[in-house]
């Protein structure tokens, strides 16, 4: 087989792992691989592991440490959050039927979670709709509060548009409404999109929750942390040892948090703001370049509150699958929103939340930089993209 | 995800582009997923003057399932009777490739109703003539 140039810009599935988080890792696979809840010299060594990397965390939201609590990821982060918290009021208040408003364009991992809640009758929910530039309007978050509402859950930066939700706004709202209120309505945001490009300090944005993933920020997969301000009280999703205050037991994933914390670490180290810039000037140019290459391109998703790092195209006339497999064989990773990519024959929600109409959202593509790529991978990127939906219109009957 | 045959067909479609004075042209589309796929047909006969599919082409706007199936279809009707091509059974493309994801079954049914719509286009034609 010929060997084709690789250009990874699919950096919103996941993120290759940095090579400093890997060595910063790797002595807790071998040599100190204690159990952090032990009394002997390894769990001690453990256990300072975790603590530290806690604070490094802690550090980068401006919370206390106590407030980080591990998971598997942001999957279990979402479910812990909302789950946790409806069991909890509702063990509390028996009887008690709470009310739950989240975004049209949550990721699954909170669509599915609220939705299992409601298929069992222990919460309702609301979903509020987005603009066709795909932003939450606050009004309509405020306008779809009831007196039983209990939590809101908006996520931070859109894994597929990349649209940045008015986090502080909505947090500004919500402590606003819960002077007025006996019911108070607990904030949580998804920001597994957001730690590498937004701020992210959890008084600053008014949540009471947070989830963030390892794998998307340069860490590894199969880690992530919620954070839970103190005084907020969930019920956990699963019972064991009495690790993390019971919320989530388990043995501690040492390796996978020190990977994390130093992941989390870099992206404040590595000068955020310049590297945000430098993403950013990629992409605007990556964008233009394919306006200018490209006819019958749509640019989905507002286009200044975005991620640097987002570029979701329709190219008319072609099926996003195809372009995808094209784009594949040259040694691209890209995705699409398109139905025939999804499994369940729909096209993506998010896309069909801007109103887009699904022959639309059928050829649609989401380019995603990171930190590993540079302008020669934007010029193959295009040169190749260009081919790939030139050869589809022409096999399109249309 | 998609065995290697699919990938072949996928990437080297057959029978692919539009044809000049078809005999029968179908278009079908798959109002779930979005896939539009055109089957056009140059009717001829064998020995014993029974209508064949002498000649068949294709064009997909479609996801890699649907040009794939698209392009096993021609190859696997051509020179067929009519009536053999239409024996085709909707799972048998998928089948002759090697298989198909089971979401994307639904694609390949959109091969078989494309030749089927050809033909009856033809069939319609040489009732107007
Ligand atoms: C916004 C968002 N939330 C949640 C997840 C799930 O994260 P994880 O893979 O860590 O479970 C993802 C990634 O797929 C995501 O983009
Ligand atoms: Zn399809």
């Amino acid at each position: 087989m010929v060997s084709v140039k690789k250009v990874y810009l699919d950096n919103a599935a996941t993120t290759p792992v940095d090579s400093r988080v890997l060595k910063a890792m790797l002595p807790y696979f071998e040599n100190n691989f204690g159990n952090a809840s032990s009394l002997h010299q390894f769990g001690l060594d453990a256990r300072v592991a975790v603590d530290r990397a806690q604070k490094k965390i802690a550090d980068f939201f401006a919370c206390s440490k106590a407030e980080i609590y591990f998971t598997s990821g942001a999957t279990e982060s979402n479910n812990l959050a909302i789950w946790g918290l409806i069991q909890r009021l509702r063990l509390d208040q028996p009887g008690f039927q709470p009310h739950l408003i989240v975004s049209s364009i949550e990721h699954d991992a909170v669509l599915e979670s609220v939705r299992a809640l409601a298929a069992r009758g222990l919460a309702e929910v609301s979903y509020v709709p987005v603009t066709a530039r795909g932003v939450v309007k606050v009004e309509k978050l405020v306008a779809a509060v009831k007196a039983n509402t209990v939590l809101v859950s908006v996520m931070y930066v859109n894994n597929e548009i990349g649209t940045i939700q008015p986090i502080e706004k909505i947090g500004a709202t919500i402590a606003k409404l819960n002077r007025k209120r006996p019911q108070k309505i607990y904030f949580h945001t998804d920001a597994t999109q957001a730690l590498n490009y937004c701020d992210c300090r959890v008084s600053h944005l008014g949540v009471d929750l947070l989830s963030f993933s390892g794998h998307k920020i340069y860490g590894p997969k199969g880690i992530g942390g919620l954070y839970l301000k103190s005084g907020v009280v969930l019920e956990p999703l699963f019972f064991g040892g009495h690790q993390q205050n019971n919320i989530r037991p388990g043995t501690y994933n040492v390796s996978g948090i020190v990977g994390l914390a130093t992941a989390i670490d870099l992206i404040g180290a590595s000068n955020r703001q310049r590297e945000n810039q430098r993403i950013e000037k990629l992409r605007d140019r990556l964008i233009a370049t394919v306006q200018r290459e490209i006819s019958g391109v749509v640019l989905n998703g507002d286009l200044v509150k975005r991620s640097p790092n987002n570029a979701n195209f329709v190219f008319r006339g072609v099926e996003g699958e195809s372009l995808v497999l094209l784009l594949s064989e040259r040694g691209i990773a890209v995705s699409t929103g398109s139905a025939c990519s999804s499994g369940s024959l729909e096209p993506s929600h998010v896309l069909a939340a801007l109103g887009l109409a699904p022959e639309l959202a059928h050829g649609s593509l989401r380019v995603s930089l990171g930190r590993f790529n540079r302008q020669t991978d934007i010029d193959y990127f295009v040169t190749e993209l260009t081919r790939a939906v030139k050869r589809l219109r022409k096999m399109s009957p249309l | 995800m998609y065995s290697e045959k699919v990938l072949d067909h996928f990437h080297h479609p057959r029978n692919q582009g539009k044809m000049k004075a078809a005999d029968g042209i179908g278009q079908v589309g798959n109002p779930v997923c979005g896939d539009i796929m055109k089957i056009y047909i140059k009717v001829g006969q064998n020995a014993d003057s029974v209508p064949i599919i002498e000649d068949i082409k294709f064009e997909t706007l479609g996801c890699g399932a649907a040009i794939a199936t698209s392009s096993m279809l021609t190859e696997m009707a051509k020179g067929k009777t009519i009536d053999e091509a239409l024996k085709i059974g909707k799972l048998e493309i998928a089948q002759e490739l090697g298989g198909l994801p089971e979401a994307k079954l639904h694609c390949s049914i959109l091969a078989h109703d494309g030749l089927k719509a050809a033909v009856a286009d033809y069939r319609q034609n040489k009732n107007k003539s």
